[in-house]
């Protein structure tokens, strides 16, 4: 049995798990714990402490594993372990919180500096009213034209399954640049 | 959909690279302590703006820059209180009172006031309407924002908030290449020169702050005003080897078998 992996990254409530948990065919292995900061649980009641831990089979003979990291700062150690041999990754960002955006450059700056592998970026929570327009989150997280910065909704499969095939076509375009 | 938030997380420096960046027409509407700013922009660049219940008023800023006695301010407002600032402005230039120079020159440097005004407040909400341009009695500006993000960027101190915003000293800077950017135009520093004669991909942020001598603070804060003014990027140092893969990414070495792989993943998401 072959083994591939992709990571799914991002800031604190991103949407990562949700992410994951939207086309896993297993039930998501999270290691969610209760929030006890007060800020960060006025933004949701459990987060990720070392990993979440999804699967795709794609044949008798393969199988996608998908990670997802913790998003808060003090499990980072976690990192780079989770990005050894990966494919490619995926940085969640939460279109509604512009407070965690200078965040999510840094993460994505760190992930970058792990591994030269493909990536996007996925502008979460697109549907709703606070979202800032796709645009803008170019310009304020300082991304590249070339950089693929998506729309998405985590908890919508369609739009999940649309963001890792940009990053699989995006793999196959680098690996079809380095033949020439 | 909504360009809004706060400033203790999104500050104005960073407001305004956007809306520099973006070439954006609109008003940014601040709420701030106490008082409510509102900032229009016309593609990018600084047409008007106006703060809490202040006069705006050409009269008003033209006797606060000294250029109306306060005689003569009192007398416009008492018997041209109906004409509006185009108006008054052709009357002052028809007189040969003041030339339109003067007139913008002066609005230009009361509206630079407000934005750095602005930059002080680091509690309140903002948020931008699309299109909403000055009132039409108004006179606007079109004023770069290059020179007032980098002055804007000399006042922050927050280290830990440059640290985020460069985290690493290892790479080096590249001159954007977009358009309408001039360098000649940006008012630097003595200390901002030595640092930008140095940009070049060969040489990382730390070799600069080296040449220059500089601490990781210094650095950083100058580095920062500069890519928030849009002026450089960050680069990889050229010559610099490529991150390499700790772990093997594929369970196979061969191409074809690798590129067979992709394509049985993007068959099976796609079927999902």
């Amino acid at each position: 049995m072959q083994t591939v992996k992709m990571v799914v990254t991002g800031p604190f409530s991103a949407g990562k798990t949700e992410f994951i948990r939207s086309v896993s065919e297993i039930d998501v292995v999270s290691t969610e714990r209760k929030i006890s900061g007060v800020q960060e649980k006025a933004v949701k009641e459990s987060t990720t402490v070392a990993m979440d831990f999804g699967r795709i089979t794609v044949d008798d003979d393969l199988v996608l594993y998908l990670f997802g990291t913790p998003g808060q700062r003090r499990f980072d150690f976690m990192w780079e372990i989770l990005s050894e041999g990966m494919l490619g990754f995926v940085v969640m960002v939460d279109s509604t919180r512009p407070e965690t955006f200078r965040e999510a450059r840094s993460i994505l700056e760190t992930f970058r500096a792990y591994a030269p592998t493909p990536y996007v970026v996925a502008a979460n929570k697109q549907d709703k009213r606070d979202a800032w327009e796709i645009d803008d989150m170019r310009h304020a997280l300082r991304l590249d034209s070339k950089v693929k910065l998506i729309s998405c909704i985590a908890t919508d499969r369609d739009s999940v399954k649309a963001i890792l095939l940009e990053l699989l076509y995006s793999i196959l375009n680098e690996m079809e640049n380095g033949e020439k | 959909m909504a360009l809004r938030g706060n400033l203790r997380d999104f500050n104005i420096t960073q407001l305004l690279n956007l809306i520099n960046l973006a070439c954006k027409t609109g008003t940014l509407v601040v709420d701030g302590p106490g008082e409510t700013a509102k900032v229009a922009f016309r593609e990018g660049k600084l047409a008007y703006a106006e703060i809490g219940n202040e006069d705006g008023s050409l009269a008003s800023v033209l006797h606060r820059a000294k250029r109306l006695s306060l005689g003569q301010y009192k007398s416009i407002r008492q018997s041209a209180s109906h004409i509006s600032d185009k108006e008054l402005g052709l009357l002052l230039i028809n007189a040969g009172y003041l030339s339109q120079e003067d007139i913008l020159t002066n609005l230009q440097q009361h509206f630079t006031d407000i934005v750095q005004r602005l930059f002080t407040w680091v509690e309140g909400f903002f948020h931008f309407e699309n299109d909403q341009l000055p009132p039409n009695d108004r006179i606007s500006v079109r004023l770069d924002l290059e020179n007032l993000i980098i002055e804007g960027s000399r006042q922050l101190r927050e280290w830990e908030q440059l640290q985020d915003e460069i985290p690493s000293l290892d790479m080096a800077l590249k001159f954007t290449d977009r358009p309408g950017t001039n360098m000649r135009n940006i008012n630097l520093s003595v200390e901002e020169w030595r640092v930008v004669s140095y940009i070049n991909p060969r040489n990382t942020i730390r070799q600069i702050a080296s040449a220059t001598k500089k601490n990781d603070l210094e650095m950083r804060r100058i580095v920062y005003g500069l890519l928030q003014a849009g002026l450089v990027e960050v680069t990889r140092q050229q010559g610099a080897p490529p991150p390499t893969p700790s772990a093997r990414v594929f369970p196979t070495e061969n191409k074809r078998e690798q590129k067979s792989l992709i394509n049985r993943l993007i068959n099976r998401i796609r079927s999902l």
